[in-house]
């Protein structure tokens, strides 16, 4: 699926400290009946984001105009649980291109890759750092470098390095995807199908 | 000589066609499962692209996720579940891809239908848009989880690119108690090393309790295997494996079996190879286990206390809001806790054994008025089975009753939906926040821990009614 490339993101940040944000929290089961891909940032963390007469949470974070921005900051173990690539297309989207946290769910952080969406594993301290700086005052800025590979706290300066894999981080900064790159590789595939006893 | 290889390297490494500079290796895919929820925009991409199914005939399909469970011969009601089933068929047609829609003999969950036709194999790489993929991993696979981009690379490629994970044992040692099941190991398991504990990494089972173990038990922890945050699990194969396959349906007769037998023979780990982590637990300690929390490493013997929040690694703020969604307190006993559901289903236990295990409790005994029990089988097969060893009729006389196959209160995407703020004991195997419903509190547990509570109504040692 095409997305947008990815260099240099300058934005606002939305904090969400939770730990353990699961999938099914991001987007529950039963919005999942889609047979397209569009339209599911609008129930993106749904039942922490609506009552259930679908009026909104007041005490939510994207309920909250105070918060804007292109980057999710959550806690740790982030888009742990179910494999549905569905909530990383909630992320994308409600309009978010990175998510960073201390530490991320595997499953997770390959479907975000995956779409275009850039996982950026900070440490515990620098995480912390950031919700403070949020806090303190939201309106303040984080660069995401992709070809640096840096994400920086602009007011202070505060930098730290993360880690990508080389491959994805071409695709992501060319906007291409796998597929493009298995289809090149056709020929090699078919005769190795050839080569399996089953 | 060789570096010394785990089971899974040996595996692993036979799938790849490719390493791609600093970057992941391109894996070869022998057997691709899919189902209604995560292919439709799989298809859709591939349409889109223009490409063709590489390889139609290492594709299965399955109707499972949410379909209704009571009158599966009626149009299914729901709108938008009857678009995604029309979908899967169509796409199926279209792709000259097998298809088990609703009603078809060979229906059920995927992951009970892959290994029950035979389907699944040692050796093999598998996935499926679902996580618990990991469950074929108990033969001596490696299956797991893709997410929507990767169907789509499957299906035009039958290849993914995919880093390979870190190795780690986990070793469980000695002889079960009374009442403990497959399903106790497992959540015993995640709940020593939380639910992210083995993220990164993917698990190899080892030591006599595996060895021991029923292919279905076997299918139960590699099932529960990315509840720890693995990406799956596997279990070495062995006799009691092959002879669980040998003559399945799909599985490979006569000289093409016997052809395939000294390969399997090798799929175990060198004398020496070593893991990035070695865990090894004591059989003897693990009790009967529930869940107090909302997610599966909040577990606990199930006539134990809930633990104080200081005495967990996430003990802080997300402990006790989890407490609370629970309407739980610390230090509260498990035992007499009052429910309100049962669920015994999902591809976790779904199986015959676990229907056995479940009947063993409740036979002679009735259900509790209190409670309202969903007994779902994980397949047609299952299904059969049940009625065929007299199951159904004990369970019928303790005023149960048995409802149609499919993935039902275990993501509860069709009607089988839990009501806020009521508590649930699940064979399942996510107990989420809304996971069974919107404000639905999930217990987790083994066939015999969910039936000592739909009996009595309220949380029980089983091993009290054993
Ligand atoms: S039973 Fe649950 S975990 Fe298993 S395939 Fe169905 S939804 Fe997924």
């Amino acid at each position: 699926m095409a997305y947008d490339k990815f260099t240099i993101l300058r934005s606002t940040a939305v904090p969400m400290p939770a730990e353990n944000v699961d999938t099914d929290q991001i987007i529950p089961a039963r919005f999942l009946k889609a047979t397209e891909r569009t339209g599911f940032g609008d129930n993106l963390f749904r039942d922490w984001r609506y009552n259930n007469d679908d009026s909104p949470k007041a005490d939510f974070v994207l309920n909250n105009p105070t918060y804007r921005g292109q980057i999710l900051v959550g806690g740790k173990n982030f888009g742990s649980g179910s494999s549905r690539e569905h909530a990383a297309w909630a992320i994308y989207d409600y309009g978010f291109r990175c998510v960073v946290s201390s530490f991320f769910a595997d499953i997770f952080k390959g479907n975000a890759l995956n779409i275009g969406i850039l996982p950026v594993q900070v440490s515990p301290e620098f995480l912390a750092r950031i919700f403070a700086a949020i806090e303190a005052d939201p309106t303040t800025e984080l660069e995401v470098n992709l070809p640096e590979q840096t994400i920086t706290l602009l007011a202070t300066g505060n930098s730290e390095l993360f880690a990508i894999n080389g491959y994805k981080k071409n695709n992501l900064i060319n906007g291409y995807d796998d597929i493009d790159y298995l289809l090149s590789m056709k020929h090699e595939i078919e005769e190795f199908a050839d080569t399996r006893p089953f | 000589m060789s570096t010394p290889k785990t089971l899974f390297d040996k595996v692993w490494d036979a799938h790849v066609i490719r390493h791609v500079d600093d970057g992941p290796d391109v894996f070869f895919i022998d057997r691709h499962f899919i189902h209604e929820v995560t292919s439709p925009v799989a298809f859709l991409g591939l349409e889109g692209r223009n490409a063709p199914v590489m390889f139609s005939e290492r594709t299965y399909a399955t109707a499972d996720h949410n379909t209704p469970t009571l009158n599966q011969h009626l149009p299914v009601a729901d709108p938008l579940s009857a678009n995604q089933l029309a979908a899967l068929q169509r796409n199926a047609t279209r792709y000259n891809i097998s298809h088990w829609g609703l009603g078809h003999q060979k229906n059920g969950i995927v992951h009970v239908v892959g290994p029950e036709n035979g389907i699944t194999l040692p050796g093999m790489t598998i996935v499926c848009g679902d996580s618990h993929t990991s469950t074929h991993g108990a033969f001596g696979a490696i299956a797991f989880g893709i997410g929507t981009s990767e169907v789509e690379m499957v299906l035009a490629t039958q290849c993914i690119m995919q880093p390979k994970p870190q190795k780690m044992r986990i070793s469980v040692n000695g002889t079960l108690g009374k009442g403990v099941l497959p399903k106790d190991v497992a959540l015993y398991i995640i709940s020593q090393i939380s639910a992210s504990g083995a993220t990164g990494y993917f698990v190899e089972y080892a030591g006599d309790v595996f060895r021991n173990m029923s292919m279905e038990g076997r299918m139960t922890v590699c099932n529960m295997s990315i509840e720890m945050g693995a990406r799956g699990g596997m279990v070495a194969p062995d006799q009691t494996a092959l002879n669980y396959l040998n003559g399945r349906d799909l599985a490979p007769k006569g000289e093409a079996w016997d052809k395939l037998v000294p390969y399997w023979e090798t799929l175990k780990p060198d004398e020496g190879a070593t893991f990035a982590r070695d865990l090894t637990f004591d059989a003897a300690t693990i009790e009967p286990q529930i869940t107090y929390g909302t997610n599966p490493g909040m577990g606990t013997g199930v006539t134990k206390q809930i633990p104080l929040g200081v005495s967990m690694k996430d003990g802080g703020a997300s402990y006790q809001k989890s407490l609370q969604y629970m309407g739980f307190a610390e230090n509260e006993t498990m035992i007499g806790k009052p429910i309100d559901f049962v669920f015994l289903g999902s591809c976790t236990n779904g199986r015959i054994e676990d229907f056995r295990a479940f009947a063993s409790i409740v036979k002679g005994r009735q259900k509790a008025d209190n409670v309202t029990a969903w007994l779902v089988p994980g397949s047609h097969i299952v299904e059969a089975q049940i009625k065929a060893e007299g199951i159904l009729d004990i369970l019928m006389e303790a005023g149960f009753e048995l409802r149609q196959p499919g993935c039902s209160a275990c993501l509860a995407m069709n009607d089988d939906k839990v009501p806020a703020g009521k508590y649930a004991v699940s064979t399942s195997n996510r107990n989420f926040e809304g996971r069974q419903g919107p404000g639905a509190r999930t217990l987790l547990a083994s066939p015999l821990v969910a039936a000592a509570a739909a009996v009595t109504g309220v949380v029980t040692d089983p091993r009290q009614l054993m």
